[in-house]
């Protein structure tokens, strides 16, 4: 119906931009129109642009939406609350009255993301560096699947094997650990010798599973390093390791720091696999390698959901909305650092 | 012992941005020695000193209360970074001794990594084939203790098959629309808005998506736990990952392809569907099957919304609570008892493997496209 019709005329340069290479500045409005047949664009323009408008504004509102509808359901548990939310460390909410508070579940979220971000950054820089630079070319690319593959067994697989597999040893490990280091506080000895379903086998977990997603995007900013800069080292005299450091680490580190960024709120977020390794319990403490020292939000909300009550449920949201303003925080950040990056460089991540 | 170069003169000569070669590259053998060269470890001598390290790790093992397969490779990767490195020291200095002990640190690295790969692809295969039998494949967990040998994961398979396909038919085209929003019309900063929003819906934990639907669809329109609220959380996972896809595909299409339809008269929208969107194909398929592996596996939100159960449940939308694969991995997991476990293990078997298939099928389809890597 519209083929007299020329095509719709961008009133602004950037309207059409898609493609890699862009052609350069465009004119306003073309010169030419058909007569008669206005300025406005054919229906099915209008239709399709009114689709596709509305789908990305409808996806702007569920983002919205899911922070909403959190809050809502969340305040009538917190109001019901008799001890404080943000203060208490205990987590009774189907009791009556409630009590529960965030503290003890946000700090075990935390330590022990941070712990399994502490045990995987630097093996998964090395396993970036090796598949972008050490590794022959020919197997770099299907090494890098592998690593890959490490990111698509789920989390339930990972947990079912922590829990049969992995615990056992890694007792010993944390008994060794115990035993020799014991004054350091994260290693505190446990006074009934009981090492196992700790929150650092649970962090170990989670160090195996954000360990592919860092790698992965870590590769990819290594590889996006200028060859010029990396030969101009070279040309230099530098040894391949003061390559890497002088010029693929410098202009990679944004690109690190996101990656970082977003293994971390995969780690806080992680559910199913620290509720099946973890023997949880309410308390703040360091004491990482004794079980019954630490819980998190995310395995809380699953260990707990079954049983819980109209207050339980909200007090559970209640905490959800915690974890979802926590790696919120992290990942506006970690995208804060990468778009930065990409301003200066025209790189993708 | 000087016969060796001065590092690397040959690595940037083809141009490559990467160097490539061996954990042991660095010791390209050079025609001469002269007094400008710094002495070198020789060209064996990596090999040698890995040989030596295992013939000593050997040697400990056999001869102290060592044991254990751990404690060898520990043995050896500490005993072989420290001789490498002092020997490396002391024949060619600080520089190049920094430089293998790097090496040899990513190397290790590397196969660190893929250690627990291993392990759990092992320890799920030999666990989970027990159960790898037609009756789990063939029947339900109803009236089906968990001490009862028997029962299958049927109901849990076809769960999985009908939630992920519903949220697939939801996420796909909500989030087609909006890649072509941002690629095609978007300009300004409604499309920057949404780019960022979509860049950090990736972040959002699995568990929070359930809560979310757990909240709107059942505690919120009470409309109690089932397939079809598993299925909404699952969209609200998917939808990122195929709209960040998605939208990279849109952008490899070349804008001549855009321009010479555009100027051939046909309107925008039918350039879209009829160019640019069969063009950009494969990878979208590619990014919809990664997707779809990614969900699969997902428990959490599942637990929240459809909240498991042990029969055949067909209807997703009244049917009630339904299971799913993951979630029966889950549930019987948590019993103590072997039989339940065993079953645990085998769907945990079946999952990987429909995961990686996919992962696999979704390979082949890039490997066709015509744009793209």
């Amino acid at each position: 119906m519209s083929l007299g019709a020329l095509p719709p005329v961008p009133t602004d340069p950037a309207d059409v931009r898609p493609g890699s290479g862009d052609g350069g500045p465009r004119p306003a409005s073309l010169p030419l129109r058909t007569s008669g047949s206005g300025t406005a664009e054919p229906r099915g323009d209008r239709v399709f642009r009114g689709l596709s408008v509305s789908a990305g504004v409808a996806l702007l509102l569920l983002i919205v939406a899911i922070a909403l509808f959190l809050v809502v359901r969340a305040v009538p548990a917190l109001r019901a609350d008799t001890a404080g939310f943000l203060s208490s460390t205990g987590w009774d909410p189907n009791a009556l009255p409630p009590r529960f508070g965030i503290v003890a579940l946000a700090f075990g979220t935390v330590l022990s993301s941070l712990l399994a971000l502490a045990m995987a950054l630097p093996v998964a820089l090395g396993v970036a560096l090796f598949i972008s630079h050490y590794a022959p070319r020919r197997i770099a690319g299907p090494l890098g699947y592998v690593v890959d593959l490490l990111a698509a067994v789920p989390s339930v697989v990972f947990g079912l094997w922590g829990i049969s597999y992995l615990n056992v040893p890694l007792a010993g490990v944390s008994r060794f650990l115990a035993e020799h280091l014991g004054w350091f506080p994260l290693f505190a000895r446990a006074a009934d010798d009981v090492y196992t379903r700790s929150l650092f086998l649970a962090s170990v977990v989670l160090a195996i599973m954000i360990l592919p997603i860092i790698a992965s995007l870590s590769r990819e900013v290594f590889l996006q390093v200028p060859a010029t800069n990396q030969e101009a080292a070279l040309a230099l005299g530098a040894t391949r390791w003061e390559m890497v450091r002088t010029a693929v680490l410098p202009f990679a580190r944004p690109g690190v720091i996101g990656a970082t960024m977003l293994g971390l709120g995969r780690a806080l977020g992680e559910t199913i696999a620290v509720a099946i390794v973890l023997s949880p319990a309410f308390v703040v403490s360091l004491s990482v390698l004794q079980p019954n020292s630490g819980n998190t939000i995310a395995a809380n909300i699953a260990l707990a959901f079954a049983e819980a009550s109209a207050t339980g449920r909200g007090a559970l949201i209640a905490s959800g909305l915690v974890l979802f303003v926590i790696t919120l925080l992290v990942n506006v950040v970690a995208r804060a650092v990468v778009s930065r990056r990409r301003e200066f460089t025209g790189g993708a991540l | 012992m000087s016969a060796g170069s001065v590092r690397d003169p040959a690595t940037p000569a083809a141009g490559t941005p990467s160097p490539a070669g061996t954990g042991a590259a660095g010791t390209s053998p050079a025609s001469s020695t002269s007094g400008l060269r710094t002495p070198s470890l020789p060209p064996w001598g990596v090999p040698a000193v890995v040989a030596g390290i295992a013939v000593l790790t050997g040697l400990l093992v056999l001869a102290t209360p060592l044991g254990g397969r751990t404690a060898t490779v520990v043995v050896f990767a500490l005993l072989l970074v420290v001789v490498q490195t002092a020997l490396s020291l002391a024949v060619e200095g600080r520089r190049r001794a920094t430089d293998r002990l790097v090496t040899t640190s990513v190397v290790l690295a590397f196969l660190l990594a893929l250690l627990p790969l291993f392990s759990v692809l092992e320890y799920t295969a030999t666990r989970g084939i027990h159960r790898f039998d037609v009756d789990f494949f063939y029947r339900s967990q109803r009236s089906i203790g968990a001490r009862d040998p028997g029962g299958g994961a049927y109901h849990a398979l076809l769960g999985t098959v009908e939630q992920v396909g519903i949220a697939t038919l939801i996420a796909v085209p909500f989030g087609l629309l909006v890649a072509v929003y941002v690629v095609e019309y978007g300009r300004g900063r409604l499309a920057a808005t949404i780019r960022f929003f979509v860049d950090v819906m990736t972040g959002i934990p699995s568990i929070v998506a359930g809560l979310f639907v757990l909240s709107f669809w059942i505690l919120g329109l009470r409309m109690g736990f089932s397939g079809f609220a598993a299925a909404l959380a699952l969209t609200v996972l998917m939808l990122p990952i195929i709209v960040r896809s998605a939208e990279e595909m849109l952008r490899l299409v070349p804008s001549s392809l855009r321009e010479a339809s555009l100027a051939l008269g046909v309107p925008r929208w039918k350039t879209i569907l009829r160019i640019v969107l069969p063009t950009a194909l494969p990878g979208i398929v590619t990014g919809v099957m990664l997707a779809v592996s990614r969900v699969m596996g997902e428990t959490a939100p599942v637990l929240l919304t459809a909240f498991g159960a042990a029969s055949i449940v067909r209807d997703p939308f009244r049917g009630g609570p339904q299971s799913s694969l993951p979630l029966f991995i889950y549930q019987q997991a948590g019993d103590a008892q072997q039989t339940a476990v065993d079953r645990a293990w085998t769907a945990a078997l079946t999952l990987i493997l429909l995961v990686m298939l996919l992962n696999l099928l979704a390979r082949l389809v890039t490997r066709r496209s015509t744009i793209g890597r």
